[in-house]
């Protein structure tokens, strides 16, 4: 076992894969000889070429388009957007070709295709680099949404992204890219995709969240524990497939619940989780579910996004409001 | 002009290539120098202080002085608009920018960097190639109008690759709008090299699909990049439509801050482009002809470090971003969900 950070995780299952399946390249912007800017793909075109680590033209719609046709003739494309904004400029490409292909030719043509994207704010980058547009991606169905939070989880989402019959949109939380490591093991193994964890068990409320979310709000747990409130964290790993099984017994044991993310609230995902708890769970609630979110403004400046993000302030806040409602 | 092949003036060494009659006068022609040195010295102490903590992300113009500066002397910033992509600092400049707004937008204080309202300029942004088509809707409108006015809008040849300038490229050849796409081929997108882009001999050569010239220009030669322009320039203005521009040049320096080109660069191909130093060509021109001397270039180059240490001294004392400016200009008017989370913000 080593310690990885997430980026060391990432790029140890893009090479396993790799090297198991010789169907698997990977295309992208920079994914060459820069290994990406982030330099997840690190080494790899020195290991298996051009042909199967192509740095394309900048052009985002093209990468998503032409690896459903590289899937169509048979091999298995990873993708790479440079930051998940700039799936924008592949939209229609990704939700409404990708996600739609199997469905379509009435399952002639199923697309083993995965889409991997760095999200989130905190690090100061430019417009457009840090919008947390993750619902947009649920609106449209028939493509897997899944969002590690954690060394371990990327590695073993990654590989099962890959070995997925079905496309998946595999979202990194930026922030965390680098801040810590975990043991991840050395061979390859798969994290199931609908199976939400728990990232710190509690008793009197349930804090949901995903991606780098999830660090916020088990900071919160850390402070709303000196208060005496024993609050659990869920990760829920991938909003498509959602676990609601898991998202429902957590609640029911709590009887109460914040939901975190950093889109802004109007329409967020955090939307889809209130909506499913009070169906499923409602007689047990103790009290009105909270969101905490990113304001419904477009993100602000790099001096200002620390006040717009949902930070673990504000989750206590809000968990506070909801024990003592 | 030759339809094809590269249009140059001068040769890197600065000396008027056979046959060529520089059409701009001297006095013009140190006007563009002396932008160009002024670009020159913000990056440089831009790095520097970036390296200190004490700057945010910035891409550099280094190497592009006169393919931005030669291009932009071609307008008329009183009639003609500007739509940036975000590495042609001095053309910001030239059109009346203040140096010291755009110190404050690269330091997250865009509040304070609000594009004058006199200026015909649109903001930079980011997303690549987004700009072309507001750009065309822009000279398409004053045309429809019949105001006067010429639109340029720059871009590197990474985002030539976007969907996006190949429909508007088609859409202005369409409409006949006023417009001069300017692409400046600085051989890189980040670590892509200009061969991955694409498999064209030029990138001007993709105007002749959509029913327009395109030119191609020596991009560090100052007064060829300048006549290119002029040209095309003056056809927009005729109202004869558009034209697409590659001017061929070299990015000296990293693609942003964050960058490390020596993990893809060849060292040889930098040496190389710094021997055709855009800068020290037009300052070998300019003394061949008895209007440069190591006195003017030590003149100048004080003058420019103090332009930027005066714009860095009034940046430091610009207001500093409040809280409540992330919900200004969301709307005219918050909707009452937007009021709501404005006063939690601000604690009201
Ligand atoms: C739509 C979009 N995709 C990706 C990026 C990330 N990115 C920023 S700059 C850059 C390279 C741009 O190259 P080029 O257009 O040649 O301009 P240059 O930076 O060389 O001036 C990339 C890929 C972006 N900003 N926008």
């Amino acid at each position: 076992m080593a310690q990885l950070t997430i980026i060391e995780a990432i790029r140890a299952a893009i090479l396993h894969e790799m090297e198991e399946d010789e169907r698997v390249m990977i295309l992208g912007l920079d994914v060459g000889r820069l290994g990406g800017v982030f330099r997840t793909t690190d080494g790899l075109i020195e290991k298996f070429g051009r042909k199967r680590v192509f740095d394309t033209p900048l052009a985002e719609a093209s990468i998503i388009g032409s690896s459903i046709g590289l899937a169509i003739s048979g091999l298995i494309p990873v993708a790479e957007i440079q930051f998940l904004g700039f799936t924008h400029q592949a939209f229609h490409q990704l939700g409404q070709q990708l996600g739609r292909y199997r469905y379509r030719s009435r399952g002639r043509f199923p697309l083993q295709v995965t889409v991997r994207a760095p999200m989130g704010g905190g690090t100061k980058t430019p417009e457009f680099h840090p919008d947390a547009i993750e619902a947009q991606f649920v609106q449209s169905p028939a493509i897997k949404v899944v969002m590690p939070s954690n060394p371990y989880d990327a590695k073993g989402m990654l590989i099962e992204a890959i070995r997925d019959p079905d496309p998946v949109l595999f979202i990194e939380p930026e922030r965390l890219y680098r801040k810590g490591r975990a043991e991840v093991p050395d061979e390859a193994y798969t994290v199931p995709f609908g199976k939400a964890r728990v990232a710190r068990e509690g008793e009197h409320i349930t804090l949901i969240g995903w991606s780098a979310a999830v660090e916020v709000c088990e900071h919160a747990a850390a402070k709303l524990a000196e208060e005496g409130i024993s609050a659990e964290v869920l990760d829920l790993r991938s909003l498509v497939p959602l676990d609601i099984e898991s998202m429902v017994a957590s609640v029911v044991k709590t009887g109460r619940c914040v939901v975190v993310h950093e889109a802004p609230l109007s329409a967020g995902f955090g939307a889809e989780v209130v909506a499913t708890l009070q169906e499923e769970a409602f007689y047990s609630l103790d009290a009105p579910i909270a969101r905490v979110a990113s304001y419904d403004t477009p993100y602000p400046p790099a001096t200002m996004e620390n006040l717009w993000l949902p930070s673990s302030a504000r989750v206590v806040n809000a968990a506070r409001k909801t024990v003592n409602a | 002009m030759p339809e094809n092949g590269v249009y140059q003036v001068l040769d890197p060494s600065g000396r008027l290539r056979e046959g060529a009659k520089p059409v701009l006068d001297d006095e013009f022609v140190l006007e563009g120098l002396r932008w160009m040195l002024l670009s020159r010295a913000f990056d440089s102490k831009a790095t520097a202080l970036q390296r200190q903590g004490r700057f945010g992300v910035f891409s550099p113009v280094i190497g592009q002085e006169a393919s931005v500066v030669g291009s932009a002397m071609a307008f008329e910033p009183r009639t003609d608009w500007l739509v940036p992509q975000y590495r042609e600092l001095p053309a910001y400049l030239m059109w009346g920018f203040p140096l010291v707004k755009h110190i404050l937008n690269l330091s997250g204080n865009p509040v304070a960097g609000r594009i004058p309202d006199d200026l015909k300029m649109l903001p930079t942004q980011v997303s690549l190639a987004a700009q072309l088509p507001h750009a065309v809707g822009l000279a398409w409108g004053l045309q429809i109008q019949g105001k006067e006015g010429v639109v340029v809008t720059y871009f590197g040849e990474g985002s030539s690759s976007e969907g996006d300038f190949h429909e508007s490229c088609n859409l202005a050849g369409v409409t006949g709008a006023p417009i001069v796409f300017f692409l400046q081929n600085n051989q890189w997108a980040i670590s892509t090299p200009r061969s991955f882009q694409s498999a064209a001999r030029y990138f001007a050569d993709r105007a002749a699909g959509y029913g327009f010239p395109g030119r191609v220009v020596d991009g560090n030669d100052l007064l060829a990049v300048y006549e290119v322009t002029k040209e095309a320039v003056d056809r927009a203005r005729r109202g004869e439509g558009p034209t697409l521009i590659e001017s061929i040049t070299y990015r000296m320096s990293f693609h942003n801050t964050t960058d490390n080109p020596s993990r893809y660069q060849d060292p040889k191909d930098l040496e190389e482009a710094r021997a055709r130093d855009p800068i020290e060509r037009i300052e070998a021109y300019l003394r061949e002809r008895g209007m440069w001397s190591d006195e003017k270039a030590k003149e100048y180059r004080a003058v420019a470090a103090q332009e930027i240490e005066d714009a860095l001294v009034e940046a430091q004392q610009a207001p500093r971003p409040e809280p409540a400016q992330i919900f200004e200009n969301v709307f005219a008017e918050l909707t009452p969900r937007q009021a709501a989370q404005r006063r939690e913000l601000l604690g009201e």
